[in-house]
């Protein structure tokens, strides 16, 4: 078992603490930074961005569009205008080129309220946790799908999507969203480990799909060095990417994680005191592509 | 059945049944949202969507929830519906009375939606229908008490159109005038500027959505007058002329004033024909 | 990044929304919950806007006026009011009331570009009175000057004339009434030698035809406008004839709608004339006995400043001399404007013309004309207003039931106070003129003054010049309000005391003629004012004043109706009425700084006095003691300023001006009024009132007591009882669109904001209703220049610029080539633009015609 109560000094010791923080001070300045342009316009009068994460615009002329929130209304029978068309094409292929959950981990404003749920389950060391499988998000992403075809009344799926109500009530005004946002947090604090993110979120479960394929991949590149003292899993939110990658070598399986699942968050770098992780391309994994069943296995979700 | 398989039952089984339950656990949030939605996308009737918006069903299907209508508007008054407001979250309204729909003529509202939400095939913004003013309150608005107000009338964006002025005798007064207020809904366009400016505590002139505010004449039954307007005449043989018994100096407008007595010229001694004196005899006067 | 447009919308918002705070939208309450109306204390009282004299009850509990309505029983409303009277409790209560007197400091002593900050009433008027008595010795008589209002109370224009005329022995009075009535007045005086018109409102049911000349009645006089409309609907043939240079809501009710080319008034009124006379249409009878014919002196500029272009090119600059002529002669002038030319000159339809023309010239229909400012404030507005008397003249269609020509007037008490009681430049009460030795004369007998103290137009009496206490001779003494600001601005005047109105925001020119002298060091600003103004702001003392019915007072509107109300709550913190003001700074200043010795000596009694003691408690007006004020229904009032001089105040003054009206032996009769108690009673007394009995229409036997039996029509304010028809030409306007500045400006109100919006910009339900002033302009005008509906314009003129929402839509429909921008806005002070041009005779102001440019803000 991992002693939480040490959980990261290795890591402070041998790099320093800045270094052992680095891609997690990166990513909340990412997830700060983009809350921050959306709300230079209405709070400082600079309009940077405007609109929000569902469909933006950009100094007037940069059109950004969710692929997932535009799909759902299309499926309600909506025709979009080019701006929005050409805004998911270029959500699409920004996160077919960094990885999809790039969006869970670097941008969704939820991810610092489901990262400090984790953060302390582990203080309090609270270990409940319900069977929710991580595959329900598929379930759910097919949902938020189907609704618009048979229930009338559009994007149903908005009405309580906590990522975008908690963007928006950041950006527009939050009324009542503490209470949806409270919600996934207590959830995920008291009744399933990673439980929102890792579980049930269909924005996450979509970008998942997007970015499968994608460059931009967490590897295992210094797996020799690992001294297994599990630190990673405890710290990754979606722990059962790493194990091919870091415990494969002797199966000739590519130290990259290649799982979709992966957000690319890069905490498992920051925690490790030996260096074992880095952020590489996708190519590595070319080398052993001629084991198909390999990579079925590594992509096959635990 | 060897323990392998055995194992792989059991793991075939765990894993349909968890597939069951997850199955279930989605169907049920479904079914719980789509109750929701029912409820979540019946727009209140003070809440209004921007110009353009398509019809309400269609609207929430084809909204994203972005909020670039509400950034585009110079007048900030759109909104995005907060958690636990009455109107679908993220979805952009405004209500008249506090912030009505000031009338751009470019429309930047529509310009800035992405998705058609907000109809871009409506490009005068006198052609929008967000809603129906109507004079609710009879009772209440003074100009039916022959104040002069008219305050609805002035502000409104489509003058002389949407509301107009129907001139009327007080007569309680005896000697004032009253300036009764009408909207008409083939003009109205809904943008709320009129209940916003009414000066009651309580506005006596509120928008209200177009199916709530709209009566409907019989189906059978026409107006006759605006009829033979529309077709530029009788709608049947025209009437014959008519003609009179009546004494002099009385006429008879049929289509008009009906009887007419003519006023008598002052009376004096003389026929207004000279020739009548002039062929008279001096004589034969007594 | 687009800052521009939203940017500026948004910080208008804002200031939008901080003025709206405070409104709430209470949810209704059920009607059983509603509060009693027990205990309210109802009282009536004159509104306190316009001429149209409605008469409100207004509801006052615990000290607080809670509620209001219009008064059931008063002739002229009906119980009726428009949507300002609606909401009078309002503009008692604006949060930002000045309760204490602010002077402009710095280290605790006055100083002009200091701060303002409280200091009490004796340190306000101490200040006040070493700069005025410093001010009158150095500078003479026209060294310190007031500027007063039609919206003072009879009493208190009524001490503000003897403070100023008979204490500080100046002219230099003149009313706000100048920049609104003065054209009416001096046509009045030149046509009819009397004031104030000869109708009354009851014309309004009479007439067949009505004209306006240059009047938004719909939304200026919403009620008299209703009582017009109501005969139109309900009598048979009644028809209405709008005539403006652009298309506002009267025309909404209009039978011929006539739009003129600014200014070709002058032109369509001698059409009408000539038609009458082409058509042999005119009274003969009526001409013959009592009309004289004359014509006045031409080519006389534009009242601007001596050195101006426009005023050396004239050849009689500012001559009002008219000289009698024959009708023939008078025939044979107005004979030149034919329909083809008064068609050409004012682009008026030769149909629109003929038929106005035809409804005067016929003798059987009865036409009342209406007119306010817009032929008011014209730089030939004296003349305007006598052509359309020549009309009626020619037709002997006056001064009688539904056939009147109508001056109506814009404040409520512009007749009863400004005109009645002589706060012009040139008058005395009632009528009388400091031009007449003689009239000057009563006055001081009257005010128990000796000969000589009221300073003369020429500052001669008996022949001989006038001595002054500067030691130099009073010389000319007449100075009208425009040539105050001038005289600040050239500091020949040095202390100045507005009272009641507005006169920073409504001075025409305001940038280059108003502002530079009220903030020269040199020159000392009084103002007087429940808020701070755009005058407050511009001043070096604030006066706070307890307003309307905080005080007992009166009013007379332009159907010479009187109206008292009592005093119903009591003015907020140390906010004094303007009639405790005049008083009480009499106080501070003695006989012997500024009155020379021989003037003293010819009174001993009066030396070491103060002006109060002199004007005030002079036997006359302390001649009633202390009471109780009671209505007959056993309420009591309180009387503040009867509580601190020990006197009944108004009462004194107002029996004390009767002297002037109303007993045998007063040089000018026709003016008479009833007792002080009696209007206490009546709902409005029309004057003049003889045994009890008022007068409705003036100069007719049988309405009018003054005409002498058998002679049917007599004009008597004229020695010899006749009316003057004057002939005045077209003359072109002082400032005309050119190449460059190519837009006519015309500015003016709306029906939701009286004048400059002191009151109403602060009851928030009609802020709310018309938050900003807009430019209306033409549709295809606003697209000349690259602008919309609702896009910001700059308006500039050779005087100055503002920027404003430019109206493609909304109610006034401008002509190309013309703009309208109502002046209530402080926030967007059209006056920075106006031209200070002025009619040379009655030295009003055209506010209507200047030239400017628009371009995208």
């Amino acid at each position: 078992m991992v002693d939480l109560s040490t959980l990261g000094d290795d890591s402070i010791a041998a790099k320093g603490w800045i270094k052992a923080h680095k891609w997690l001070i990166l990513r909340r300045l990412s997830q700060l930074g983009i809350l921050a342009l959306f709300l230079a316009g209405p709070v400082f009068g600079v309009w940077i961005v405007k609109g929000n994460l569902a469909s933006s615009l950009t100094l007037d002329f940069l059109p950004l569009t969710d692929p997932h929130v535009l799909l759902q209304a299309v499926l309600s029978g909506v025709v979009p205008e080019t701006t929005a068309i050409i805004g998911v094409a270029l959500v699409l292929l920004f996160y077919f080129v960094v990885g999809g959950r790039v969006y869970c981990s670097w941008v969704c404003p939820v991810n610092m309220v489901t990262d400090l749920a984790s953060w302390l389950r582990r203080m309090l060391g609270i270990r409940t946790t319900s069977q929710i499988s991580r595959n329900s998000r598929y379930w759910m992403l097919a949902l938020t799908l189907i609704l618009p075809l048979v229930v009338s009344g559009g994007i149903i799926w908005e009405l309580i999507n906590p990522v975008s109500m908690m963007f928006r009530g950041i950006v527009f005004g939050m009324g009542a969203t503490w209470v949806v946002i409270l919600a996934v947090f207590l959830f995920d604090l008291l009744v399933t480990k990673e439980g929102w993110c890792g579980r049930l979120c269909p924005v996450g479960a979509f970008y998942n799909l997007i970015g499968s394929r994608s460059l931009l991949r967490v590897n295992a590149s210094n797996r020799a060095e690992c001294n297994d003292c599990m630190e990673c899993f405890v710290v990754c939110p979606e722990p059962q990417v790493i194990r091919p990658a870091l415990k494969g070598g002797s199966k000739g399986i590519s130290p990259v994680i290649l799982s979709s699942d992966c957000t690319n968050c890069g905490r498992c770098i920051d925690i490790c005191a030996k260096d074992v992780f880095s952020y590489g391309g996708r190519s590595v994994s070319e080398t052993i592509r001629s084991n198909p069943e390999v990579v079925k296995k590594q992509e096959v979700h635990i | 059945m060897s323990d392998t398989d055995k194992k792989h039952e059991m793991n075939r089984r765990q894993f349909l049944g968890n597939m069951l339950k997850t199955a279930c656990g989605v169907g049920l949030v479904g079914m719980g949202l789509g109750i929701y939605s029912n409820r979540a996308s019946s727009l209140p009737a003070h809440y209004f969507r921007p110009p353009g918006a398509l019809p309400e069903e269609d609207f929430l299907g084809a909204c994203i929830r972005c909020g670039l209508c509400v950034r585009d508007c110079p007048y900030d008054m759109l909104f995005l519906g907060e958690v636990g407001d009455d109107v679908a979250t993220g979805t952009p309204y405004f209500v008249a009375r506090t912030g009505p729909c000031e009338m751009c003529e470019d429309i930047p509202c529509i310009a800035a939606c992405p998705t058609n939400a907000l109809d871009h095939g409506l490009t005068d913004i006198e052609e929008s229908r967000m809603g129906l003013a109507v004079v609710v309150d009879q009772e209440t608005c003074i100009a039916f008490h022959g104040l002069r107000c008219e305050v609805c009338f002035n502000v409104c964006p489509i003058r002389g159109r949407a509301i107009t002025l129907n001139l009327q005798h007080n007569v309680r007064s005896g000697k004032h005038a009253l300036f009764i207020p009408v909207v008409h809904s083939d003009a109205c366009t809904g943008c709320g500027l009129c209940e916003r400016a009414c000066i009651l505590e309580e506005a006596a002139i509120k928008v209200f959505p177009t199916d709530l505010a709209k009566g409907e004449l019989g189906k059978h039954y026409r107006l006759g007058w605006k009829e033979k307007e529309k077709a530029g005449g009788a709608l049947v043989t025209p009437d014959i002329e008519h003609k009179y018994n009546l004494p002099e100096g009385v006429r008879y407008d049929l289509q008009g004033e009906g009887l007419i007595i003519e006023e008598k010229p002052e009376e004096t001694p003389f026929s207004s024909n000279p020739l009548d004196s002039l062929n008279s005899s001096f004589m034969d006067n007594k | 990044m687009k800052l521009t447009r939203r940017d500026f919308i948004k910080s208008n918002a804002v200031a939008a929304a901080a003025s709206v705070a405070g409104v709430t939208l209470p949810a209704i309450k059920s009607a059983t919950a509603a509060d009693g109306d027990d205990g309210i204390r109802w009282d009536k009282a004159a509104c306190r806007y316009c001429g149209t004299g409605c008469s409100v009850l207004m509801g006052v509990k615990d000290g607080k006026v809670v509620a209001s309505q219009g008064d059931p029983d008063a002739p002229v409303n009906k119980g009726l009011n428009c949507i300002k009277g609606y909401f009078l409790p309002k503009i008692l209560y604006g949060q930002d009331r000045v309760t204490q007197p602010m002077l402009r400091k710095t280290n605790g002593k006055y100083d002009k570009n200091g701060k303002f900050e409280a200091v009490s009433w004796d340190e306000a008027f101490k200040t006040m009175a070493e700069k005025w008595i410093a001010a009158r010795k150095a500078k003479g008589a026209k060294g310190v000057g007031m500027f007063g209002s039609g919206q003072w109370t009879v009493w208190e224009g009524y001490a503000a004339a003897k403070l100023m005329k008979a204490g500080f022995r100046s002219n230099s009075l003149d009313p706000n009434a100048r920049h609104c009535m003065a054209s009416a007045v001096g046509a009045f005086m030149r046509a009819f030698r009397i004031d104030e018109p000869m109708g009354c409102y009851d014309d309004l049911e009479h007439a067949d035809d009505f004209v306006l000349w240059g009047a938004n009645m719909a939304e200026m006089h919403p009620i008299l406008w209703s009582r017009l409309t109501d005969t139109r609907l309900t009598k048979k043939g009644c028809k209405v004839h709008v005539l403006s240079t652009y298309e506002h809501r009267c025309y909404e009710l209009s039978d011929n709608s006539i739009i003129f080319e600014p200014q070709s008034d002058l032109a369509i009124a001698n059409f009408i004339a000539n038609y009458i006379i082409q058509t042999k249409a005119y009274n003969k009878d009526f001409i013959g006995k009592h009309v004289n014919f004359n014509k006045t002196t031409t080519d006389i500029g534009y009242g601007l400043r001596p050195s101006h272009p426009l005023q050396k090119a004239a050849k009689n600059p500012n001559k009002g001399k008219f000289n009698k002529i024959a009708f023939e002669e008078y025939a044979k002038l107005v004979s030149e404007y034919t329909v083809e030319k008064a068609s050409k000159m004012s682009g008026v339809p030769k149909k629109n013309l003929i038929q106005l023309a035809k409804a005067y010239a016929d003798p059987k229909r009865k036409v009342s004309s209406f007119w306010t400012m817009g032929m008011n404030q014209h730089t030939r507005g004296v003349w305007m207003n006598g052509l359309v008397y020549n009309i009626h003249l020619l037709m002997g269609k006056i001064s009688e039931p539904g056939n009147s020509p109508f001056s109506l007037t814009g404040q409520p008490s512009a007749c009863g106070t400004a005109r009645e009681v002589g706060t012009f430049t040139h008058r005395l009460p009632a009528d009388l003129v400091v031009k007449k030795d003689a009239h000057c004369k009563f006055a001081e007998k009257v005010w128990k003054l000796p000969a000589g103290t009221i300073p003369r137009h020429n500052g001669m009496s008996d022949k001989a010049a006038q001595s002054d206490i500067s030691g130099k001779p009073m010389g000319k003494t007449l100075i009208h309000a425009v040539a105050m600001h001038r005289a600040l601005k050239d500091r020949k005047m040095n202390c100045f005391w507005v009272m009641c109105n507005n006169n920073m925001q409504a001075a025409a020119n305001m940038n280059e003629e108003s502002l530079p002298g009220w903030r020269d060091p040199a020159n000392f600003i009084t103002v007087t004012d429940p808020y701070p103004t755009v005058s407050a702001q511009a001043a070096d003392l604030v006066l706070p004043t307890s307003m309307w019915i905080e005080k007992e007072g009166a009013y007379g509107n332009a159907e010479r109706r009187t109206q008292f109300w009592r005093q119903q709550v009591q003015g907020p913190g140390e906010s004094r009425s303007d009639l405790w003001q005049l008083m009480e700074f009499a106080k501070y200043v003695k006989v012997e700084d500024v009155w020379p010795e021989d003037l003293i000596a010819k009174q001993p009694e009066y030396a070491g006095k103060t002006l109060y003691d002199v004007l005030y408690a002079n036997g006359q007006v302390d001649k009633f003691p202390k009471q109780t004020v009671t209505d007959d229904r056993g309420n009591e009032y309180g009387n503040d300023e009867m509580d601190y001089f020990g006197y009944y105040v108004q009462k004194g003054l107002f029996e004390e001006y009767r002297l002037f009206n109303s007993v045998p032996g007063i040089p000018k009769k026709g003016h008479e009024m009833a007792e002080f108690e009696v209007y206490h009673k009546a709902r409005g007394l029309r004057w003049p009132v003889i045994d009890g009995k008022e007068t409705l229409w003036r100069f007719r036997e049988g309405y009018d007591p003054h005409v002498e039996k058998g002679s049917e029509v007599q004009f008597y304010g004229a020695k010899d009882k006749k009316a003057n028809i004057i002939f005045g030409p077209y003359e072109p306007a002082a400032e005309m669109p050119d190449k460059e500045y190519n837009l006519w400006l015309c500015t003016g109100r709306v029906l939701e904001h009286w004048h400059s919006g002191s009151m109403t910009r602060r009851v928030p339900e009609l802020y709310r209703a018309v938050p900003d002033a807009v430019v209306f302009m033409s549709k295809k005008d606003a697209k000349k220049r690259k602008l919309r509906n609702g896009s910001m314009a700059k308006i500039v003129s050779r005087r100055g610029e503002i920027v404003c929402r430019v109206d493609t839509k909304g109610r006034n429909k401008v002509p190309n080539g013309l703009v309208f921008v109502p002046w209530f806005d402080a926030g967007r002070l059209v006056n920075k633009l106006t031209l200070d041009a002025t009619d040379p005779l009655s030295k009003e102001t055209d506010y209507k015609k200047c030239a400017v440019k628009i371009s995208k803000a």
